[in-house]
């Protein structure tokens, strides 16, 4: 185990090395001056915008910039932003507000996903099952800014049931109808993988030996049945991470919920380079180490994993 | 009798029974049991007319409408008016024909998905089939390319690219690289296990065997027979990246001074409350369109499956 866990780790590295340095040169290539940018039309002396511009090092060669960047994220400093806040900062008040909005929508995404993905097996090719498929097939071809604004319009506006924006009131009860939207994101996908892997694990030689010795049905499916479908949706939720990020993106652009999505939004359209940078990196590290975590506990919990690679 | 044959004698009072090959059975191989399977299929059928009157109406819009979606077209006296005849969807803010419109806007659609799905899957084909094949310190360099790729979400790094070109360089093509440059992880990891798999196969030992280079080998045997889940990975990826194009547009970097759904859902935004119809119309084009490229994937990923196929 302890060999698996250390050459995972070191799989970790060049990822996040390449990763961070593909971002950070695609928004170096960014054209526009950012620093005359913020100052409109009212445009300060040459010398000014070159201090300014030494001060958040734009007038460094591409490697050193990289370097420093990196520097800071090993320290947890992501650098300030145009406005003049610490990244930092910004994330702490973001963040939460985000992860509230994720853990809401992945709750009920995955208790749905489980629920009918379990059913929809052991009903197979029943019409119940088709019918939950298509409707899954459906869910995917919508895209979550039309759920959104369906969401806003029919729920928030015409039936009045939750309030069409979030604004300050970004609590758990306030985030619930951003958090249907991204539910929707990734409800199909996990709601299929349960629905498979259920059907994988019914056929296997446990379940019958566990019928077989006069094991009620009560008892067979919580435990020899669904404990065992359940492991891929661990690794699901890591593959679903990204899918979750463009969809908090999308949410909290529609239904202006002032979290980590929205900065990052706000500051592309403002082309604000460091915002963006610290932004996708802060995505990107977190990205790389729950999938780490993710695969470390399912080395942990199934054994073969760690044993074959 | 010859030291070279080889006998092995029938056991007592044993008929000596031969193998038969029926020779007269229906030819098989995976795409044609694939298409028997399909072609009985429902859902096959209307997916893909869905799909190829899409297809259709994204090179011939004038086949489906006559009115111009842009210009001298557009009066905004007729502002969110509603249908009328001539104009079965009514109109939108700017007044113009919203079904003209959405005929229009499945050009950008198609294209950009189309391409990007084309750029993904050529990389995604290149890179996969050479890690799978070469193994060694190839599919290691490879493999941790394809994972830097795969860290980061393809739409975040398209809303980069996007950003980073000048909205008058934001043509099709750009837009297509930018969605089919950073989705091609995904490919290359299903056509690197597919690779890993048929080189197992017996027939590559013979080809091998029979003194073809490896790379011919790889060209010749070992790519045609990892090619069915590649078709199935593009056309649903054909479905995502529509979505991305949209998603996009929705967020303000798409194409400019095209007519793209997702640009006029976008629009349609701030008059929900009063015109909710030129939000819905564009939508459910948008929508149909997708989840006829993903159900067509689905049901090629099902009839392409031997083992899926005897599931059901």
């Amino acid at each position: 185990m302890l060999f698996y866990i250390l050459k995972r780790i070191l799989q970790v590295i060049p990822v996040f090395l390449g990763a961070t340095l593909l971002i950070y040169f695609m928004v170096f290539a960014m054209p526009g001056d950012p620093i005359a940018a913020l100052f409109g039309d009212k445009q300060p002396p040459d010398a000014l915008l070159d201090q300014i511009r030494a001060e958040y090092l734009l007038d460094q060669p591409f490697i050193v910039q990289y370097l420093h960047y990196l520097g800071g994220i090993f320290r947890l400093d992501f650098g300030t932003t145009f406005g003049g806040q610490d990244v930092i900062d910004v994330l702490a008040r973001t963040f939460p507000v985000t992860l509230r909005l994720a853990v809401e929508a992945v709750a009920m995404a995955f208790v749905l996903a489980i629920v009918i993905g379990a059913l929809s097996a052991f009903f197979k090719n029943t019409w119940f099952d088709h019918t939950m498929l298509v409707v899954s097939l459906i869910f995917v071809a919508i895209p979550i800014f039309v759920v959104g604004f369906f969401a806003q319009y029919f729920i928030g506006v015409k039936l009045g049931w939750a309030s069409p924006t979030v604004g300050e009131n970004n609590g758990w009860l306030g985030l619930i109808l951003p958090a249907i939207t991204l539910a929707f994101s990734i409800y199909a996908t996990s709601m299929r993988l349960t629905r498979s892997s259920t059907i994988e694990t019914l056929g296997q030689d446990w379940v019958r030996t566990a019928y077989g010795k006069g094991l009620p049905r009560r008892r067979v499916i919580p435990v020899h049945v669904l404990r065992n479908s359940l492991i891929p949706m661990i690794t699901d939720l890591g593959t679903q991470f990204g899918v979750l990020m463009v969809g908090a993106t999308v949410t909290e652009a529609i239904f202006n919920i002032p979290g980590v999505g929205n900065t990052l939004y706000l500051a592309i359209i403002k082309h604000e380079a460091p915002t963006i940078v610290s932004f996708v990196t802060v995505f990107v590290v977190l990205y790389v180490i729950i999938n780490l975590l993710i695969d470390l506990l399912y080395g942990l919990l199934d054994p073969r994993i760690r044993y074959v690679s | 009798m010859s030291r070279n044959d080889h006998f092995v004698a029938p056991v007592k009072g044993e008929e000596l029974v031969i193998d038969r090959v029926a020779v007269d059975a229906k030819r098989s191989n995976l795409w044609l049991d694939a298409w028997r399977d399909m072609r009985r299929r429902p859902l096959f059928w209307i997916a893909t007319v869905v799909a190829l009157v899409i297809v259709v109406m994204a090179i011939v819009p004038q086949l489906f409408t006559n009115v111009s979606p842009t210009g001298g077209a557009c009066q905004l006296l007729q502002s969110n008016e509603g249908a009328a005849p001539g104009h079965p969807l009514g109109f939108d803010k700017q007044g113009c024909d919203i079904w003209s419109r959405i005929a229009w806007g499945s050009r950008t659609s198609v294209t950009v998905g189309l391409l990007a799905t084309i750029i993904g899957t050529v990389i995604g084909l290149v890179m996969g089939a050479l890690a799978g094949f070469f193994g060694g310190w190839v599919d290691a360099v490879l493999s941790r390319i394809g994972d830097i790729f795969f860290t980061i979400p393809y739409i975040i790094a398209a809303i980069v690219v996007m950003t980073v070109v000048p909205k008058d360089e934001r043509t099709v093509l750009v837009l297509a690289f930018a969605i089919g440059g950073f989705s091609w992880a995904s490919v290359a990891r299903i056509v690197r296990a597919e690779i890993l798999r048929v080189k197992q196969a017996d027939f590559v030992m013979a080809s091998t065997a029979l003194g073809l280079g490896r790379f011919r080998t790889l060209i010749s045997h070992v790519l045609p027979n990892s090619v069915a889940p590649l078709i199935v990975v593009a056309t649903l990826s054909l479905g995502n990246n529509i979505v991305a194009e949209s998603v996009l547009s929705f967020l303000g970097v798409g194409l400019s001074g095209s007519i793209s759904w997702g640009a006029d859902i976008s629009q349609a935004q701030s008059v929900i409350r009063t015109a909710p119809m030129s939000l819905i119309y564009p939508s459910l084009a948008l929508t149909i369109t997708v989840l006829a490229f993903i159900m067509l994937g689905e049901v090629l990923r099902d009839s392409l499956d031997p083992k899926a196929r005897a599931q059901r």
